[in-house]
């Protein structure tokens, strides 16, 4: 609270006050930043792909349990998959101190629009989206963005949601997505696996799609790691799996040749 | 009153000659007019209750409540002064919200109530503020348990097993007092809830009232939410069964 009295009651002139009978306090102002503003110019602990299907119950998410500090392993147990709202759960790729930053924005944002009114409103996947949308675009719009591609999934009304939105306040829809390397990787493997088929596979299916990409993704992207978590969201709710192990079979490489230390 | 015409209850910042401050004193009064509201602590939770007058058979059943939701696990109601209840109500959830900006975790209830009752203690400072004509029940469930708290027009507060404020707390606290709440579950307490709110009510004098109700516990998640309808009609019910058992 504003622990001035002079703030509180009538607005007040606070340099001049003709009917003054003792000298009115002055607010301490916050001051201009005359050394000019450094805004993120780069993400720093990073996280991975994210990727995202829509099966016949609802939508999958899919994250490794990886925050890199460059090309170093630095934090092994981070979640990257966030439930918001009863509806809606969010996954992330880049900045993790600004996946951070968004994830206490939508509690506060979940706090102030369901907790407090208590009025049977909900926000749904799309509200979700919709606010991530413009918060992103109104930060890159500053020159300041948050450093990360989001994907939004959700279930509500019978209604299954997926969508897409990155640091630049970009947004799309589509029956799979992946961030990051994923996008390269991924996305085509789960299209070929999901495409047409949306209202037909079922959960155990979707699960075994997304391991062989994570799988794949684990091979192949230098930024992965063989643990991960699976979230989906359905009529049933939102749930979010434990930490998983990816199996994982490397005999194959003992017949490479041309890297590291063999003699032939 | 002794206080009328001693020229000590023109500001909240004078002292009457015996250290008394009668515009503080006033504001109790503005408190002891209103509908009764309790609170109670027991082994899983807490349980709010509220009398909410009702002064016109227009207003809408149901809306006006006077229980709010300041955080996911805190509650919160007043009695007295129903403007003044909604200020406290938004500077709790204020309070509630800037704890969690700067620990980035939720408040316990102490630090609620302890905020509540710094907010309160400024209004009985300064002749140019009026203080708050509202008691304020707290109540919620944190990493330490539940937790009641009343913060009253001073702003002192101290922590209870079970609160009553208003026109009916002396009746009420009796009531609370031959309760077992260390040992009753939040179910149980929901009833005892409802049993009490009807039976301090005074039917001579307001005829038209609603119960409002609110809970947090096992059964709650932990969140604090209005007690679910069937429960609550079966609260009331009983209540009203009790209340002629009684008379």
């Amino acid at each position: 609270m504003d622990h001035f009295p002079t703030n509180w009651g009538r607005p007040n002139y606070n340099t001049f006050d003709a009917h003054a009978t003792y000298p009115l306090h002055v607010h301490p102002q916050p001051s201009s930043s005359a050394d000019g503003v450094q805004h993120t110019q780069q993400p720093i602990v990073t996280g991975t792909s994210v990727l995202a299907l829509k099966y016949k119950d609802g939508i999958m998410l899919a994250a490794d349990n990886l925050a890199s500090y460059g090309s170093l392993a630095r934090f092994k147990g981070v979640q990257r998959l966030q439930a918001v709202g009863d509806y809606t759960i969010i996954g992330a790729s880049g900045d993790m101190a600004d996946f951070q930053y968004l994830q206490y924005i939508l509690d506060n944002l979940i706090i102030s629009e369901e907790i407090n009114p208590q009025d049977g409103h909900k926000l749904g996947p799309s509200e979700v989206h919709e606010y991530l949308s413009q918060l992103l675009y109104a930060r890159r719009s500053r020159m300041n963005p948050l450093w990360n591609s989001v994907l939004v999934g959700g279930f509500r009304d019978g209604q299954r949601f997926l969508a897409y939105v990155d640091l630049l306040g970009t947004t799309y829809k589509a029956s799979t997505l992946a961030t990051g390397y994923g996008a390269y990787i991924a996305q085509p493997l789960l299209r070929k696996a999901v495409e047409g088929k949306e209202d037909t596979l079922t959960e155990d299916e979707a699960r075994k799609i997304m391991e062989d990409c994570l799988r794949v993704l684990f091979y192949r992207d230098a930024r992965s790691i063989n643990q991960y978590q699976i979230a989906t969201i359905s009529a049933a709710g939102a749930s979010i799996s434990g930490s998983l192990k990816l199996e994982t079979s490397w005999g194959f490489a003992e017949g490479i040749r041309g890297y590291g230390g063999q003699t032939q | 009153m002794t206080s009328i015409g001693t020229g000590y209850d023109l500001s909240a910042s004078t002292y009457s000659p015996d250290g008394r401050i009668f515009q503080v004193e006033y504001a109790n009064k503005a408190v002891e007019n209103s509908g009764t509201a309790i609170g109670l602590r027991v082994k899983d939770g807490i349980v709010l209750a509220v009398e909410k007058l009702v002064h016109s058979k227009l207003l809408v059943p149901g809306a006006n409540r006077r229980i709010s939701t300041v955080d996911r696990h805190v509650g919160l109601t007043t009695a007295g002064l129903l403007a003044d209840g909604r200020h406290i109500t938004g500077q709790a959830r204020k309070e509630a919200q800037v704890f969690r900006q700067w620990h980035r975790t939720p408040a316990t209830l102490k630090i609620i109530a302890d905020r509540l009752g710094a907010y309160i203690q400024m209004y009985t400072l300064y002749s140019s503020v009026r203080p708050f004509g509202v008691s304020t029940i707290v109540g919620g469930v944190d990493k330490t348990g539940p937790g009641l708290y009343v913060v009253e027009p001073s702003g002192v507060y101290y922590g209870y097993h079970g609160a009553a404020i208003g026109k009916g707390r002396q009746l009420a606290k009796n009531e609370l007092e031959k309760l077992n709440l260390t040992e009753l579950s939040t179910r149980e307490a929901v009833f005892e809830a409802a049993r009490i709110i009807y039976l301090v009510h005074d039917d001579a004098k307001e005829k038209e009232f609603e119960l409002e109700m609110s809970w947090i516990g096992d059964e709650t998640n932990g969140l604090h939410v209005p007690v679910p309808k069937d429960l609550h009609d079966e609260a009331e019910q009983r209540a009203k069964d009790a209340l002629e058992n009684f008379e």
